[in-house]
């Protein structure tokens, strides 16, 4: 079973790398841009077969260690 | 006084930061990130500086879940002095034995030069040799120095005189200009300027042995 994990800043926490990125594609006329966000994606491939307890599992991998939830927030999909 | 002082795959500090316990008099023992245990009787755990893990996934965050780091926590917990110096003080926030993160620098540039920091507290074992507004010059060399906290932890850390050293001229974004932090018993402290660096005049100025002196000469035993 396939699992992925998008981890992106909390609203709010300023993303000084998406701000760089955001002028990057001004310079090559990409006017319309308003705001750019840069997170991860994290793809793992998990043993379990049961979607709901791999779902609970990859939770608890996001908060022990995937994601720094002092700033950071998560997705899960699963499948 | 005995320190004992980690290495994780990529530190780069490890070494300094051993001298520097050395030059205040403690007797210094390294320890490997798979160790799972301090050796006994250490007082002063030491996370060095450098790139550990190679910075991957968040900087500091592999190193904080290692095993050498369990054993640092159960320290810590217990009354025991660590010191966290640059990737040391992302470690320890990683570890959450210190609150909030350090991000990205606020001009995404690598910063190397020496800064003027404010002390700002006296009361802490690290820094009773100075003055609250004292001036010390440090070494800073780091890309993820912009400290970030929620408004509540951050009046926090303000309300229990927490906040150890702020900069003078704030180089990384870092919220309340804030270098570097303690923990609530003030056994802990994490900053991310490098006195270890600064510890002979060839250095360019010695007064992180300030730090390393008072902290020799002030620590409780734990």
């Amino acid at each position: 079973m396939k699992a992925r994990v998008h981890v992106m800043l909390k609203d709010g926490v300023l993303d000084p790398q998406g701000e760089a990125v955001r002028h990057a594609l001004g310079t090559l006329g990409f006017s319309g841009v308003e705001g750019v966000r840069q997170g991860k994606v994290i793809e793992l491939d998990l043993a379990a077969t049961d979607r709901a307890a791999a779902e609970t599992e990859v939770r608890q991998m996001c908060e022990k260690l995937l994601a720094n939830t002092v700033i950071e927030k998560y997705t899960v999909e699963i499948g | 006084m005995k320190a004992a002082v980690i290495t994780f795959p990529g530190s780069n500090c490890d070494r300094d930061l051993a001298t520097a316990f050395e030059k205040a008099g403690a007797t210094v023992s390294r320890v490997w990130h798979k160790d799972t245990e301090l050796p006994e009787g250490v007082d002063v755990v030491g996370v060095p500086g450098g790139f550990s893990f190679g910075d991957y996934l968040r900087c500091g965050a592999i190193a904080a879940r290692s095993p050498i780091a369990g054993a640092m926590i159960r320290h810590a917990e217990r009354g025991g002095y660590v010191l966290g110096i640059c990737n040391g003080f992302q470690v320890l926030t990683e570890t959450g034995l210190l609150p909030g993160a350090l991000m990205r620098n606020a001009g995404l540039k690598f910063i190397c030069r020496p800064v003027d920091l404010r002390v700002a507290t006296a009361d802490s074992a690290f820094t009773s040799g100075w003055a609250p507004e004292d001036v010390v010059r440090f070494p800073i060399a780091h890309h993820d120095g912009n400290y970030t906290a929620d408004p509540e932890t951050l009046a926090r850390l303000r309300g229990e005189d927490r906040v150890a050293f702020t900069y003078v001229e704030n180089p990384n974004g870092s919220m309340q200009d804030i270098a570097g932090l303690l923990s609530a018993n003030r056994r802990v402290l994490g900053l991310m300027p490098h006195p270890e660096r600064a510890i002979e005049a060839e250095q360019g100025g010695a007064d992180g042995m300030g730090l390393f002196r008072a902290l020799l000469g002030g620590m409780a035993l734990a």
